[in-house]
């Protein structure tokens, strides 16, 4: 090795490399820590999660290597009964497998839904010049930046049904005639969430929108104004096909979060099936119930749900993640 | 077709005052150019004129009726932006379309006035095409075709051709004085820090300096006979020289300004100036002899084609008579 060095940096050696070879080197030397990170800490843990997924792997025997290799039956395996019967197990045929991805999907697509109207209306608000823009900002990010336990439970005490400030206004201004257990109602534990996720993810959403609105050249909005086009339309017709690309890209990393959502349906609406996502019922599968085989098929297809939607998204979208078209 | 006039304008961004008190009157017709150094005010007076910017006090006028409080939109101009400011995502044809939309224009009018347009400014076969498939003249074609298409009483030009290359500059500044011969009625406003563009396409020039008028002229009139010392060293190219000290003593004045055309060679006997050739520059049909006759910077002579001067050679020199330039010790002219 260290004899490879020294002959490469003395100009007598044979043999020499060319630019192009040398920056390729230099390239792979420059990217080298990074894919080792990754390896380590993406690759090998999602390596790691798909194969047991194919295993029986329980608490007990996670460690110890005695768990066994039973091919694709944590997803779906079919078993005879001796009276001749045809049962079906596995994840695929789990009600309360498809219910998570159905909660999941619906959270996933009102919510983001929602903080891109939202974030766009509040990128367009701190767009605008007005003194102490700086501090609005800045005031903006709070509810991103508090973690999520914090807001879970300050919003879990703010929706209770006896004590909750919420039921208290709305009581007042007479828009509901008794509490409602916001949280744990099923009718409208999902709605809670919502709000909560809406409440702490608009600011993101904002900010991201808001970093495309302000690489739209002025004077294009002042041509527009010059030539007496109305707002709205400048704003139909040339912010938002300009804002297009960011919206894209702000939205995928938006669904990217939603779909994994695990913490505030975790800490606010516990145990409802009207909430639970795939993250939260996997962690169960694997930390509750210690089912490592079925919980990782879980995960196993979580990811691949994750990595289609939003391939799909891209196509369909046609969004510029390399940034080659700019 | 408006006669613009400006009393006494100001404007300040906070406590900067930005134009400290401005009278101009730009009449009908006329291609007005607002030149300087950058940071004098130039590209302001144009925004206070489009509108896109408050006059802080004063008035301004378009044939004679108080706009200060128009809005750009209703003062009937059309601006093209150094930028171009076109729509990236829209066509050349939507690009040029997309102002006149709102004025109840038929479709078919609509269409016929963007081909017109684009037909005079050569650009017709280009209209499916977006804006980031033309090159730097096609875009700023479609910027003036957009403008055009307006019929706007007033036209502003901010620096319209800075960001194209030296040939493609001279190429458009033409279009542009030949859009100006054609839209007789139509008044322009350009910016430029370009002297030669000023120059070139100007009826009149007003040279602004610290957001204050230092002269309004014709071209010729600013060339030859500038209001002070500021106004004689921005206008011509190369540079007026100017002589301090003794030399300019001698003439009773403070600075004493000479063009490189106005000075001769002279004899020995009545040289006023004698020096080596430090430098020459050979532009083809000119050369310019930089002749160092002690008095700071050298002298730049022009002498007219092929002459080969080697450096080092002793000239003597003598200024033309009736092309001196006196400027006393305010920088003023003293006549």
């Amino acid at each position: 090795m260290s004899s490879d060095k020294s002959t490469n940096a003395s100009p007598t050696a044979g043999k020499t490399l060319n630019l192009e070879q040398q920056r390729v080197r230099a390239a792979y030397m420059f990217l080298a820590p990074m894919l080792i990170m990754l390896l380590i800490v993406a690759a090998w843990p999602l390596f790691r999660s798909i194969s047991f997924s194919f295993t029986d792997a329980t608490a007990n025997t996670i460690f110890n290597g005695q768990s066994e290799w039973i091919g694709f039956d944590n997803y779906v395996e079919k078993k005879v009964r001796s009276n001749g019967t045809v049962r079906w197990k596995g994840v695929l045929v789990d009600k309360d497998w498809w219910n998570a991805v159905w909660n999941t999907v619906r959270f996933s697509i009102v919510s983001v839904a929602l903080e891109t109207i939202l974030g766009l209306l509040v990128a367009l608000v701190l767009n605008a010049e007005f003194k102490g823009r700086g501090l609005v900002r800045a005031a903006v990010l709070i509810p991103w930046a508090i973690p999520t336990i914090v807001s879970a439970r300050m919003w879990g005490w703010m929706l209770n049904d006896q004590f909750g400030i919420i039921n208290e206004i709305m009581l007042t201004l007479h828009l509901i005639d008794k509490p409602i257990a916001w949280t744990a109602s099923s009718d409208t534990a999902m709605i809670a969430v919502l709000i909560v996720d809406v409440w702490k993810t608009t600011p993101f959403m904002a900010l991201l929108i808001l970093a495309g609105l302000q690489m739209i050249p002025r004077d294009m909005y002042e041509s527009a104004r010059i030539d007496g086009i109305h707002p709205l339309r400048v704003f139909w017709r040339v912010t938002l096909p300009l804002l297009r690309p960011a919206i894209l890209v702000a939205v995928i990393f938006r669904a990217l979060d939603a779909l994994r959502i695990f913490d505030l349906i975790y800490l606010l609406t516990p145990q409802s099936d009207s909430t639970i996502t795939m993250s939260v019922l996997s962690y169960r599968e694997l930390q509750q119930f210690g089912d490592y085989g079925e919980g990782s098929a879980m995960s196993t297809l979580l990811f691949l749900i994750i990595t289609g939607f939003v391939l799909l998204y891209i196509k369909l979208g046609r969004v510029d993640l390399s940034g080659e078209k700019s | 077709m408006a006669n613009i006039q400006l009393k006494a304008v100001r404007k300040s961004y906070g406590a900067v005052e930005v134009i400290k008190g401005v009278d101009l009157e730009i009449k009908k017709g006329e291609f007005m150019v607002f030149v300087g150094p950058s940071g004098c005010g130039k590209s302001t007076m144009l925004r206070l004129i489009s509108g896109l910017e408050q006059i802080t006090s004063g008035d301004l006028l378009f044939d004679d009726e108080l706009v200060n409080n128009v809005v750009p939109a209703k003062r009937g101009i059309a601006m093209v932006f150094q930028s171009y400011a076109l729509y990236p995502h829209m066509t050349v044809f939507d690009n040029m379309a997309f102002g006149m939309k709102l004025d109840k224009t038929s479709k078919q009018e609509m269409k016929d006035r963007v081909q017109k347009a684009a037909e005079l400014l050569q650009i017709d076969h280009l209209l499916d095409r977006l804006p980031k498939q033309l090159s730097g003249g096609q875009r700023q074609r479609v910027a003036i075709g957009r403008a055009i298409v307006r019929d706007p009483r007033v036209f502003l030009f901010d620096e319209p051709l800075s960001n194209l290359d030296a040939a493609l500059r001279v190429q458009t500044r033409l279009e542009i004085a030949k859009l100006h011969h054609d839209m007789t009625d139509v008044t322009m406003i350009y910016v430029t820090h370009d002297q030669v563009e000023a120059m070139t396409l100007a009826d009149r020039i007003c040279v602004l300096r610290d957001g204050l008028i230092e002269q309004v002229g014709t071209p010729s009139e600013l060339y030859e006979n500038p209001a002070s010392l500021f106004v004689a060293g921005f206008i011509g190219s190369p540079q007026m020289n100017f002589l301090k000290g003794a030399i300019a003593e001698k003439h009773n004045c403070t600075t004493l300004g000479i063009r490189a055309e106005h000075i001769e060679i002279a004899d020995a006997a009545d040289a006023e100036w004698t020096g080596k050739v430090v430098h020459a520059e050979d532009l083809g049909s000119d050369n310019y002899l930089f002749v160092d006759i002690g008095a700071g910077d050298p002298l730049i002579v022009r002498r007219p084609g092929k002459l080969e001067t080697p450096l080092g050679t002793e000239l003597n020199l003598r200024p033309i008579a009736g092309h001196i330039h006196r400027f006393d010790a305010n920088e003023k002219p003293i006549r």
